[in-house]
Formats: C-alpha cells, structure tokens, sequence
C-alpha cells in the first residue's frame, strides 16, 4: 500500500486494495475485517483530513458490520435464523427478518398478485394490490415468532453449551407491519351470520393454508403490505400476508392469495401433523396460536468472552403474544435471587421490548438469567414447568427461562444443562 | 363496534364543533391518538368498493381446500393398486420404497402411543383421511406439485391409508368413501387449554 503520497491517494488505495481483499475472500468474519481495517489502514486515511464519499442512491453498511441470517448446513434448507446479537433497539432490519418457507420464495409481480375473499359472505370479490392500498392504512409495531422457536434448549439429555442466541432463539424479529385491517375487507364483502374461522391461503408452491379463528381475525389481523418504511420484502410475503400480532408464525400466510370464511376449520396438514403440540399424557394439543411471554439475554452470550470482571450491561429482548410486557426479572447467581431489569419504553403490545440490567462481575463463575412477566400476569416458566406440564415430546412453544453461564475465563456458554 | 372505535367517536363528539361538517381526525392528546387500534374513521363510509365481484366460476378456479367432512373434494376414483403405481412414479424418491425410508418425512407407520407419538406418521398421528388430499392437492410432489390428476391423487391416498393399515386391499377412495375413513389419531388432538394469567403452566 503506498504511503506518503497524499492522503487522497493513500485513501483510494487503501480503498482499492480492500475491496480485493474482500473480493478475494481473505475477509470471512467481522474480525477479519476490523483486524485488516487496524493492522493496514495508514495514518493516512485520518477521516478529518479526506473529503468523503459523495451522496449513493441506495445506502450500505459500514465494511465492518456485516450481520447476517444463519442459514442451516443442510443444503436445502428452509429457515434462517435473525442475528439477534448483533441487532440494537426492537426493529429488526428487514434483510435480516428470520425465514421459513415451506416451499421457497416465490417470484410474485405486484400487478399480477390477486387476493380471492369468498365463503360465507355477501359479496365474494377479488382485491388488487392497488385496491388493498387504497382502504385505510394502519400501521403495527409487534413481534412474529416461529412457534419452533427455541426447540434446541428443551431435550433433557441434548441441552447445548455452544450454541448462539441466533442459533437457539433466531426465528423472532420485530418489524413496524403497515396494511389494512381484515376487519375493513371483511366489512366491505359482509361477513354472513354464523362463521367462525377464516381459511388463509398462500400462493407458494406449497400453497401454504391454516385456518384462523374468526374473533382473531376481526380483532387485529392485518393485510400486510409494508414492512418497516418499505414494501414486504419477498421473503415475508411480498405482496400481501396475513399479519396475526402475536400468534405463531406460520399462521401468519405469506403471499396471501385467498380467504375463505368458514363455519369450521379445515384441519390443514400445518394444522394437524405439523404445529400440534404432544402433551405427553396420548393426546396433543392443536390450534395452539399465541406465543407465550418470553425473554432471551443477547449479552452475555455464546461465543462472547467478558475480557475483564467489573460493569457490564446485561441485555436482551422480552416479548408477549398476549399483550403488553410489565416486568422483566435478571438473575446473576443461577435464579436464585432476582433483580428487575429496566425496560426501555415504549412497551407495545404483542412487541418487543429491549431490556438491561447493569451487572458488576466479580471474575467468579456466575449463571445469567431472564424471565419476563406480561399483562396477564403470566410469568415466563422454568423448563422444568414447561416438562411437568408437556412432557418432553413437544417441539412448539417452548418459551422457558434460558441461562448463561460466564466461567472464570470470562468465557460464555449456553448454561441451562446447569439447571436441569 | 368495538370499544376502542367507541372511545374514538365519543371524543369526537366532545371535542367537534357543531360547524365541523366531517369529524376531525385523532390527534396528538387524545386518548384515541394513544390507542393505536383504531382500524377506521367515524366517518368512513359502509363499504368503499374497491375491488371487483368474484364470480362463481373464479370463486371455484382458487377454492381447492377439502374440509374433514368432505366438502371440496372432486369427482373421480382411485384403487389402493392404483396408487402403488404414483407413489411408485412420484412419491418414492422423497419418502422412500414403503414410505418409510425418508429422506422426507415418514408417512407410514402404527407404532402405538401412550404418552408421546413415537413417529408421527399418516397413520399413527393424523386424524383426517382429507387432510391428505388437501394436502397432496397443494403440496404434492414437491418439485412438481399439480401434476396428480384427482383419480391420481385418490389412489395414492388408498394406497398410503393401506400401507397404514387403515383400509384394506381392495379399497377405492372417492368423494364419499374417503371423508368416512376413521383415522386412528382422530380423538388424539385436544383444543389449546393455554390462556396466559398467573395460573398454572400448561
């Protein structure tokens, strides 16, 4: 890299030479890019004495922060997890919103997309996009959930210890959702007297279908066409998805492309082999929509090492299906004794909320807990609630209390396998 | 009308003026501003008319779901000796020679449960026979889904419910025999119990 040739010079070089490195590959991990950035950027490039770039149409991310989804090993993999240890506030940046498709991603035009109302209504009808756009728009901050969520810290004999918080818990993201409000499309092809569930339908290959309770929908399910300050990303369903705040994520039908108003639901496939939860005693619960309160610690986590004892702040997300989130509890010793976390405002209902508790370590091996409380007054169960309640076949809904353990090295790992 | 919607008018009626011809909309100070569940405007009319009328012909060209009591399913037939042919041609490379092997899942299989479902196959786990042309209808074959004709698709249904021990060799599945099927894990499923509060964990 040439130096003393002035800083403009400098700066494009330095420029030029790391995009090579980053096009050869030699850059894999945000390490890699902050080591390259302090080991070969010379004094050169001081920001204070070189004119920046000029103005881009579309922005990008700094060079160094690079979040990205977790994508399974499998090769066709159909989830990716959201980095939740990266992220700051609730939103989650709409690129990096969890996936899980049942058939892939379709390739979807929004003049060709075409929403079907029918069943038991006055007046079956097509809506276009430009139609949906134009009813009365509302606007939701809340949280989607895939109900498998967190599924890898529930096996007894199988609990983790090198697992990531995007790894365990990475199938939540928070986004503002803009559409019109069912209850409006329902208004406009009137509803007939005596239905209770509405059949919603995609228009992947898999044509992905769930039926809705009724009440549900009038309360506030929403057409959702926007996804924070843009169109739906098309891996959320652009054009048009069902928007279910706080209810499993499968049941909120991505590409929605019909919706049948019923007097019963039509026991789907999703509905009944799949996202029906074992109790343990030969039967298994089904229709189990609402994600339950919850929390997870985003820091400390796994791989994170804490260089030296003294303040840290612990931090984390806690969220409700039910409501609004009023309490979130931090224990530092195992869950023996607990603290209140503060709670940054505003709290939502059926949203995230970011929580932090400042923690002086003490270098000795200490075992970090959350747990929230929501509206109702339900408090985030241990795992042990959860086996006493379910038994152990159950693969949805496993909202419990996860732990982290900070070892002597400062080291973190997952440490729920010290509690059961 | 709800009761969040109710507040909304209420505070525009106190609030209005008797010239205001239209009610203005919330604003920053009303309670309604801070309840962000108001779907639509007091003044919004009955319906709006955006969108078209559904004729019947494009209601039945979407309409494809099959409900447990039979409701959507099609003309046609299949033999369970039918069927091992599709499953033959379409089903095996997913879902292996007898629909045990994988790599997909598992369609067949009676291993009994007492607690917790061993496998959740077809025939041990799911309590509609319709749910399975529903299903095939939407889904089926992955790479190729919609390629079964409906006579296709009713003996590949006669043939796995077979395979599963549920209807024997010489059954034929149409639109009134195959909503009669009583599947094995039909009374396992139980409405959610779940409903938040400081009561027990469920």
């Amino acid at each position: 890299m040439p130096r003393g040739e002035g800083s403009r010079i400098s700066r494009r070089a330095w420029i030029t030479t790391t995009s090579g490195v980053i096009a050869a590959g030699l850059v894999r991990t945000q390490e890699d890019a902050v080591r390259l950035v302090a080991q070969e950027a010379p004094s050169a490039t001081d920001p204070t004495k070189v004119p920046g770039r000029f103005v881009s149409e579309l922005g990008a991310r700094a060079p160094a922060e690079q979040p990205r989804r977790l994508l399974r090993t499998e090769a066709l993999s159909s989830s990716s997890r959201t980095p939740l240890q990266d992220l700051m506030g609730v939103i989650t940046p709409a690129d990096l919103h969890f996936e899980r498709h049942h058939a892939g991603v379709p390739d979807i035009r929004l003049e060709d997309h075409e929403l079907l109302v029918h069943g038991m209504v006055e007046r079956p009808m097509t809506f276009r996009m430009a139609d949906l756009v134009r009813y009365p728009q509302v606007s939701r901050i809340r949280f989607l959930e895939c109900s498998g969520n967190g599924g890898g810290a529930y096996n007894r004999e199988r609990m983790p210890t090198e697992i990531t918080v995007q790894a365990l818990d990475g199938l939540l993201s928070t986004s503002e959702w803009v559409g019109v409000p069912v209850s409006t499309i329902l208004r406009e092809v009137g509803v007939r007297p005596g239905a209770g569930w509405v059949l919603a339908e995609g228009s992947d290959s898999a044509m992905l279908a769930r039926s809705v309770p009724l009440d549900k929908v009038m309360d506030d399910a929403l057409l959702a066409y926007g996804q924070n300050g843009e169109r739906l990303r098309p891996e959320q369903g652009y054009p048009l998805r069902l928007f279910l705040p706080g209810w499993e994520g499968n049941t909120n039908v991505k590409w929605l492309r019909r919706l049948e108003i019923s007097d019963r639901p039509t026991h789907t496939r999703e509905e009944t082999s799949k996202y029906t939860d074992p109790l343990g005693d030969g039967t298994a619960r089904q229709f189990s929509f609402t994600m339950d309160a919850k929390s997870v610690i985003t820091f400390p986590s796994y791989p994170y090492a804490l260089p030296e004892p003294g303040w840290w702040e612990i931090r984390g997300l806690a969220w409700s299906g039910r409501g609004r989130i009023t309490r979130v509890e931090v224990s530092t010793d195992g869950g023996r004794r607990w603290v209140d976390a503060a709670v940054q405002g505003p709290v939502l209902p059926k949203c995230t909320v970011r929580f932090r508790h400042l923690f002086e370590w003490n270098g000795r091996e200490a075992l970090v807990l959350s747990r929230a409380t929501d509206e109702t007054g339900y408090v985030q169960p241990t795992v042990q609630q959860l086996w006493e309640a379910r038994g152990p076949g159950t693969s949805y809904h496993q909202n419990h209390q996860r732990a982290w353990k900070i070892a002597r090295t400062g080291e973190v790992t997952f440490g729920l396998g010290e509690l059961v | 009308m709800r009761p969040v919607a109710m507040a909304l008018v209420i505070g525009l009626g106190a609030c209005g003026s008797a010239e205001d011809a239209a009610p203005r909309a919330a604003a920053v100070g009303d309670e309604a501003f801070l309840l962000d569940e108001v779907a639509l405007p007091a003044h919004a009319p009955g319906r709006f008319g955006f969108g078209g009328e559904a004729s019947e012909a494009r209601v039945a060209m979407w309409d494809v779901d099959v409900k447990p009591d039979g409701e959507g399913l099609p003309a046609g037939s299949g033999s369970v000796e039918e069927g091992r042919r599709v499953f033959q041609l379409y089903c095996v490379a997913c879902h292996g020679p007898t629909g045990t092997e994988g790599p997909n899942d598992r369609l067949v299989g009676r291993e009994p449960w007492e607690d917790n479902p061993v496998t959740r196959t077809v025939g041990n786990y799911w309590p509609y026979a319709t749910t399975l042309f529903d299903y095939i209808g939407r889904a089926m074959p992955q790479l190729t889904p919609g390629v079964l004709t409906a006579d296709e698709k009713y003996a590949v249904i006669a043939y796995l419910l077979h395979l599963n021990e549920v209807v024997p060799a010489d059954a034929v599945m149409d639109a009134s025999t195959l909503p009669e099927v009583i599947m094995p894990a039909r009374d396992r499923f139980v409405d959610d119990d779940r409903e938040g509060g400081p009561g027990p964990i469920r």
